[in-house]
């Protein structure tokens, strides 16, 4: 095998090679760091970028996952490195423990690499514009983003900079960067993976889940990645299957629901019909399709803005000058508590606008007076997209939808309007109130050339179903193969 | 509803951030933006609906009351902006 194009194979083709004794882990090293250095400073990609930061542990060990490089969101805790949430809050933030996830990717043999990936400030975005760092660039076309907050993973990945990457979703913020670049990206059932280690936005809603280059990685990951943690007790006591049984199973008479509701009024045209003949490949391949109601699908989205912004206001409460990153304090001593005002100026210093906005809404909606109107009304609403999605799923075994209702968009577009803004995230958002697992796979290209993501929904639990639809789907097509030229 | 200026000034102090008079003026405009999309949800009837705060049907999850390793003290207090021997260090709170 040709050691120099090693980075653009996926996990399972390299195991084979390393396993074959045909290669070595340094190989894939040196591939990418060689890729990462040509093309980093187009994608921007990684933070602090200076090379990946690749400390390899026994090389000759054979463990499943021995010798894989890992590219980890900068929100998820690495032991002794950086780990900055894309936040000047947080920055020089050194974890003095790694998360869950990592510890586990560990025992099972990979290289964690110490250079992060780049995302929206705390996961607040839709395009990775609201990072600290400056944004990341589209593989496809550098002056589009690359979707958010997950952006530099899915760009990593996209680039061939990454075999496999870690993202977190908390309303798409895994699925709509891989739709956006091309690439594969599961958000599991919320408590399916430990968050420990994962620095929280909002803890009803938030789940990490793998970006990878075909179905076949994501199975493989979420085999690793998944399971009961006692140090986060929202992690469910279920039993993890061996996904990759589920890939090269028939899907003929699988029982698929497409929404009427996501295919109405705002969704690009192009985006539409390349989800048509998507779901014409999947009838196909003997899939089941029929049309459903999700009746209640207009309020996911002011009910995520104002669940999610309630938690994130608490949680971003920590962030106060004390115990880390950066702390600013006003030198003469004024009148008035000095603690709160440190407090203060930290924050106001240390929050990008988003964070701001959302701390904001989210006190806003907690505070005395507002509460019943809004954060209460809201958890009620929520009750009624679960049960819209349970009433579907007592009939179905999956729901078919866009992942995004466009393709990338310009770099600066939608950059001063939030709200326009947060409609990107009209497909994704359902799925983390509802708490169901759901994964996008590319589905197909723009005239423009701007790849187009297909997302799959299951019922709590049963992502053996997603990999087992997208892996059919994906081998019956070229999307996966498809690499952009840069 | 409309958010005015100064309830975002009290929800600023709420959340102990200093916003400039700028930020203020931009992010009132912004959040009332906000609220008032969010104000869609009005239109749903909520009765007897019980709310969902939690997604799992799990409940008081419990481990064995057993001692265990904690984080390092030394790779903790690393982090800190201020230290003062084993604790973190503040701006005085008591005159």
């Amino acid at each position: 095998m040709p050691t120099s194009d090693l980075n653009t194979k996926t996990v399972v083709q390299l195991r084979s090679s390393l396993v074959s004794g045909d290669i070595r882990c340094s190989d894939i090293i040196t591939s990418l760091e060689e890729k990462a250095r040509r093309t980093e400073a187009e994608v921007k990609a990684y933070v602090r970028f200076d090379g990946l930061k690749a400390s390899i542990y026994a090389p000759q060990d054979d463990k499943p996952l021995s010798g894989i490089p890992v590219s980890v969101k900068d929100n998820i805790c690495t032991e002794g490195e950086n780990t900055e949430c894309c936040s000047k809050v947080l920055a020089g933030f050194q974890p003095p423990y790694d998360a869950t996830v990592i510890k586990k990717l560990r025992e099972a043999g990979a290289v964690i690499l110490g250079t992060k990936t780049n995302m929206d400030e705390f996961a607040f975005g839709s395009s990775t514009e609201n990072s600290c760092f400056g944004p990341s660039h589209n593989p496809w076309d550098l002056d589009r983003v690359v979707g958010g907050s997950s952006g530099g993973s899915a760009a990593a990945v996209a680039s061939d900079e990454a075999i496999i990457a870690l993202g977190s979703d908390t309303g798409g913020s895994i699925r709509q960067p891989a739709s956006f670049c091309g690439v594969v990206g599961l958000k599991p059932t919320y408590g399916r993976v430990s968050r420990y280690g994962l620095i929280a936005f909002a803890s009803s809603l938030d789940q990490i889940g793998p970006i990878t280059k075909d179905v076949g990685d994501c199975a493989l990951c979420m085999n690793f990645i998944s399971g009961r943690d006692p140090h986060d007790s929202t992690c469910a006591e279920i039993e993890v299957p061996d996904y990759t049984k589920s890939l090269g199973e028939d899907i003929k008479g699988v029982k698929a629901a497409i929404p009427k509701e996501y295919f109405v009024e705002g969704l690009d045209p192009q985006v539409k019909s390349i989800l048509y003949e998507a779901i014409n490949k999947l009838k196909g391949l003997g899939v089941d399709i029929a049309s459903v109601s999700l009746p209640h699908t207009e309020y996911a989205v002011p009910v995520y803005y104002i669940i999610a912004t309630a938690e994130a206001s608490s949680n971003l409460s920590r962030f106060d000058g004390v115990q880390y990153g950066l702390r600013a304090e006003d030198k003469e001593q004024g009148a008035g508590n000095r603690l709160v005002s440190m407090y203060k100026k930290t924050r106001g210093e240390g929050f990008g606008d988003e964070a701001k906005r959302r701390v904001l809404l989210g006190t806003f909606s907690l505070s005395h007076g507002y509460y019943d109107a809004y954060y209460l009304r809201a958890l009620k609403v929520r009750t009624l997209i679960k049960n819209d999605f349970g009433a579907v799923f007592g009939d179905y075994d999956c729901i078919i939808t866009p992942t995004s209702p466009s393709v990338a968009f310009r770099i600066g577009e939608k950059s001063n309007d939030p709200l326009k803004m947060y409609l990107s995230d009209i497909y994704t958002i359902s799925a983390n109130l509802a708490g169901i697992p759901a994964i996008s796979v590319p589905c197909g290209f723009t005239k423009e050339g701007l790849p187009v993501g297909l997302q799959i929904l299951a019922k709590p639990f049963d992502e053996s179903t997603l990999f087992k639809i997208a892996y059919a789907y994906e081998q019956s097509t070229p999307w996966h193969k498809m690499k952009a030229k840069i | 509803m409309a958010i005015e200026k100064d309830t975002v000034q009290k929800v600023a102090h709420l959340s102990r951030i200093d916003l400039s008079e700028e930020e203020l003026r931009r992010l009132s405009s912004q959040l009332a933006g906000i609220v008032d999309f969010i104000d869609k949800l009005k239109k749903i009837n909520i009765e007897n609906i019980v709310p969902t705060s939690h997604i799992l049907p799990i409940n008081n999850v419990l481990r064995e009351d057993a001692c265990g390793k904690s984080l390092d003290l030394e790779k903790t207090l690393k982090n800190a902006p201020q230290r003062k021997e084993n604790f973190f260090g503040v701006p005085k709170v008591i005159e």
